[in-house]
């Protein structure tokens, strides 16, 4: 029992580090329709500045503010020569687009940044909690407690944004519906590129906790395929979707790569590990046909 | 002057039917047909194993894909995976069936695909768009995973990788690239005027009805679901057999994972720049991909010296990657038609020319 | 006008329609005889468009019974109204953007052929002469609605009223016994919604089709139809002939305001 509860603790810690990159996706399909594919590569260019900037002798707190500046240049001038030019493609040529801009980031990247992977020291040690251990003998990792906290933080911090704000209610207005806000004089591109600011802050967040806990490397790019059941269990435009989801998938996929295999492996002989890779996807794609819209997004009715 | 269709009048809906209406067209065509079946006349033995059969090989898969995709509307990021199921397919039928024709397998790996792409296109009755892309992200890791994972279809070979058995017809053995390279070709031809047929027909067109509008397409009679269900068996069928003829006919022997979801991004990348919804941009466009990387290959160390610039070969891959990505957006933005449409453009300034209205 | 209007085809009773809580339709009732035109008429929001939606299966309403040549429809799915020669064009065009303006018109055929895919991609027998047999009542429908010089054209690339236009003629294709009309002359200039009426006018009479129709033009929904029903924020609030209609004192009230 202790083991179960420490896989699903686990899970569900790393589940908030899926959520923190869909938090990214949610933001910029809320306001402006895009799926973008991209986010993933914004993660590994947001770690990358960080480390690089710091390569070149500058300290912690100089190197995230350059790579937040960085992340928010490189966020307007996506929204001003990419998408603005796309307004009136459908949906699945934008997307196609973030898939173009992905690679995009994946070969710059590395090119200003140096590919090799390498470790970001954030001053958290990645090791169990001593008091947990001793109590309930129960494995429960420091790093991953603190990386929850501050997705929790983060996640307050999004909400009261939208909530409060006078930009906040802007975006939520051009989220419900783009020309309706168009006509009450809501300048739409600058929303857009706040917008595309706060995903380039959300992914410079989400880059950091993932550099420091697994080095940064090209492999971060592939949370981005990890954030997309998420997404999809959540539902596309909700952000409280994104951190149910982002639990659900990484206590489930901890789980089912403890559970499954030994079975399958019962049955089949063999090796059968790895199950992770897929299984958010088999999931989340089961959840589909139940419940086409997701956990919480919005029922469409198709107008004709 | 040489490219004018006045004087060539068509009295019958069949003559308007043809496949290449004006009468230059269908000289080029035969002059190409010609060429592609004289070079082994010419080029070398790189050109045929490097160049020319992966380049009909993908044309191949980014037919599928475009099926998919361009004509009926269904974005897919899984194609490699399909192919991996045709190789796998082909591989075990050659294995498991005593005395089984080699094209025989060839089709039945298609069919394979076909099955396994029905199963996966079954959420495509309920999601669209981005939700289906993701869809299919999940048969592109399950099924990789599937292959590595159970030692059966790969005859217990170490990390599932198989080794090709020889292509055999009628007692001749395709052992060289000029003979796989000719029966690559007539492969890919063949299925090439078999995709043009599907998509000028009705097939094609209610393909196309639920892609421009579903609702649409429902009212004047269409069922979506067996519309969009033949489209992903059709589709994987070409991209089964795509890839039984990688296996085959160009590397020989393949692992899993050699089927990653980068080879289906480079698909993808190929009907984008192609032509979204063309038969011929399937070629184009995985010519254009393909050479793209040799180009930068040759040209780039080149260009660097020229300006004294430091180089190494990660920032060719690097340069590769970002040109990938910018050509991607270019296109989009600029010509979403792609080089099918640039290439119907030019004929139709040519057309014209050298009157410029 | 000669035509002899025949008994009723379809007849709806009692329909109502929620979107969750929203009603779009209450307790509606009303029928259509065969070669007759029927316009549905009302202000916006009245629940016309949802009025045909209904009619032809693309919404299920929770109440009511729709009988169709007298046998009452149970399940219904878009696809079937086809089935059941419904034809129908939409508010907001819906051609298939991509295709060809010939394209479109030959999917409106579509029930009608028999060939399978493999047939088709083999482009061999039953595939390639009914490509040609259906290419020919194609070029009928394009004729009978003066298109001829755009049939290669996308139509994506078409003015507003040829969209219109074609959108017509890939109903007519299907030579539906009943066609379904959304607001078949909204934006058109004066000279364009003459041309419409002859068409509208042309197919009831030459082929005896039974239309019913939405429309905001009063002067020509009075001229054209042989009776009218009138919506108002989803309830029935008239229904005869147009003189009727016209001196209904609800109906004056829904269009003019409470003030008059």
């Amino acid at each position: 029992m202790n083991f179960f509860l420490e896989v699903l603790v686990g899970g569900l810690l790393s589940g908030v580090m899926y959520a923190l990159v869909a938090l990214g996706f949610v933001m910029i399909y809320k306001a402006s329709g895009v799926f973008n594919f991209a986010q993933g590569a914004m993660v590994y260019l947001a770690a990358l500045s960080v480390v690089g900037i710091m390569e070149w002798g500058a300290p912690l707190w100089l190197a995230v503010v350059l790579a937040f500046s960085i992340m928010t240049a490189f966020g307007i001038a996506t929204e001003k020569f990419v998408l603005r030019k796309l307004v009136n493609q459908p949906p699945i040529a934008l997307f196609m687009a973030t898939i173009g801009l992905a690679f995009f980031i994946e070969g710059l990247a590395p090119m200003i940044f140096g590919s090799e992977p390498r470790a970001l020291d954030l001053g958290i040690v990645d090791e169990p909690i001593p008091w947990i251990l001793d109590n309930w003998n129960m494995v429960i990792s420091k790093f991953d407690l603190v990386a929850a906290g501050v997705g929790a933080v983060l996640v307050a911090t999004l909400a009261l944004f939208f909530q409060f704000t006078r930009v906040g209610r802007a975006l939520r207005a051009v989220a419900d519906d783009h020309q309706a806000a168009l006509s009450i004089g809501i300048p739409l591109q600058n929303i857009w590129a706040i917008v595309w600011g706060v995903a380039g802050f959300v992914a410079l967040v989400a880059g950091m906790m993932w550099g420091a806990r697994n080095g940064v490397q090209f492999a971060l790019t592939f949370t981005a395929l990890k954030a997309l059941p998420v997404l999809i269990l959540g539902g596309f435009t909700s952000v409280p979707g994104a951190i149910v989801g982002g639990l659900i998938i990484g206590a489930s996929e901890k789980l089912a790569e403890i559970y499954i295999p030994p079975v399958m492996e019962g049955m089949f002989g063999g090796n059968f590990g790895g199950i992770e890779g897929w299984f958010p996807y088999v999931l989340a794609l089961l959840f589909l046909l139940v419940r086409p819209e997701g956990l919480f997004g919005e029922k469409h009715i198709d107008r004709v | 002057m040489l490219y004018r269709e006045a004087g060539q009048f068509k009295t019958t809906y069949a003559a308007d039917q043809q496949l290449f209406p004006i009468r230059q067209d269908r000289i080029g065509l035969m002059l190409l047909a010609v060429a592609f079946f004289g070079v082994p006349l010419f080029a070398s033995e790189y050109w045929f194993s490097a160049i020319l059969i992966p380049f009909l090989i993908f044309a191949l898969a980014a037919l599928g894909l475009n099926i998919l995709t361009g004509y009926a509307g269904q974005l897919s990021l899984g194609t490699a995976a399909f192919m991996a199921v045709g190789a796998y397919a082909a591989y075990n039928f050659q294995l498991r069936v005593e005395g089984i024709p080699i094209l025989v397998s060839f089709i039945c790996a298609g069919l394979t695909a076909a099955g396994v792409g029905i199963l996966f296109g079954l959420p495509s009755l309920r999601i669209k768009g981005f939700y289906l892309a993701v869809a299919t992200l999940a048969a592109q890791f399950f099924i990789v995973w599937c292959l590595t994972k159970f030692p059966w279809l790969s005859n217990h070979s170490s990390s599932g990788v198989i080794s090709a058995q020889d292509v055999v017809i009628l007692g001749f053995n395709f052992d060289t690239p000029v003979s796989k390279y000719l029966l690559v070709l007539a492969i890919v031809s063949v299925m090439a005027l078999a995709a043009k047929n599907l998509v000028r027909s009705s097939t094609g067109r209610a393909w196309m009805a639920v892609r421009d509008m579903d609702v649409a397409a429902s009212v004047i009679g269409i069922k979506l679901m067996p519309t969009k269900l033949l489209a992903f068996a059709v589709s994987s069928f070409y991209c089964g057999v795509a890839g039984a003829l990688y296996a085959f006919c160009y590397l020989g022997s393949v692992e899993p994972d050699g089927f990653s979801l980068d080879m289906s991004f480079k698909i993808l990348f190929m009907i984008i720049i192609g032509g979204v919804g063309s038969i011929l941009g399937c070629f184009l466009g995985a010519a254009f991909i393909l050479l793209l990387p040799i180009f930068l290959d040759y040209s780039l160390p080149a260009v660097a010296e020229l300006f004294g610039l430091p180089f190494s070969n990660a920032t060719v891959s690097h340069i590769q990657i970002l040109m990938f990505g910018a050509l991607i957006m270019f296109f989009l933005i600029v010509e979403p038609h792609g080089l099918a449409r640039l290439w119907q453009i030019a004929k139709e300034k040519l057309r014209l020319w050298p009157f410029p209205h | 006008m000669s035509k002899k209007i025949g008994d009723v085809i379809l007849d709806l009773q009692n329909i109502s329609l929620r979107f969750g809580g929203v009603k779009a339709l209450t307790d509606i009732s009303f029928n259509v005889c065969e070669h007759e035109i029927r316009a549905i008429i009302g202000p916006n929001g009245a629940g016309k468009s949802s009025m045909l939606n209904v009619i032809n299966g693309v919404y299920h309403p929770q109440e009511g019974k729709i009988f169709w040549h007298g046998k009452e429809r149970k399940k219904m799915e878009p696809h079937m109204a086809a089935q059941q020669n419904i034809a129908r064009t939409f508010q907001n065009i819906a051609l298939f953007k991509g295709m060809s303006v010939l394209d479109n018109i030959m999917t409106g055929r579509m029930t009608k052929m028999k060939a399978n895919f493999i047939e088709h991609a083999l482009w061999f027998g039953r595939a390639r002469k009914e490509e040609l047999e259906h290419r020919r009542k194609v070029e009928e429908v394009i004729d009978f609605l003066e298109i001829q010089h755009i049939r290669k054209t996308p139509v994506g690339r078409l003015p507003y009223g040829l969209q219109k236009r074609v959108e017509l003629g890939r109903a007519l294709a299907a030579e539906p016994s009943m066609l379904l009309l959304d607001e078949p002359m909204a934006g058109m200039n004066v000279e364009e919604k003459q041309d419409m009426c002859r068409f509208i006018l042309d197919v009831n009479d030459q082929f005896g089709t039974t239309i019913v129709l939405i429309e905001h033009d009063m002067g020509v929904v009075m001229d054209i139809s042989d009776r009218v029903v009138v919506l108002d924020y989803g309830k029935k609030i008239g229904d005869g002939v147009p003189d009727e209609v016209k001196n209904n004192e609800e109906v004056i009230r829904a269009y003019l305001g409470a003030g008059h």
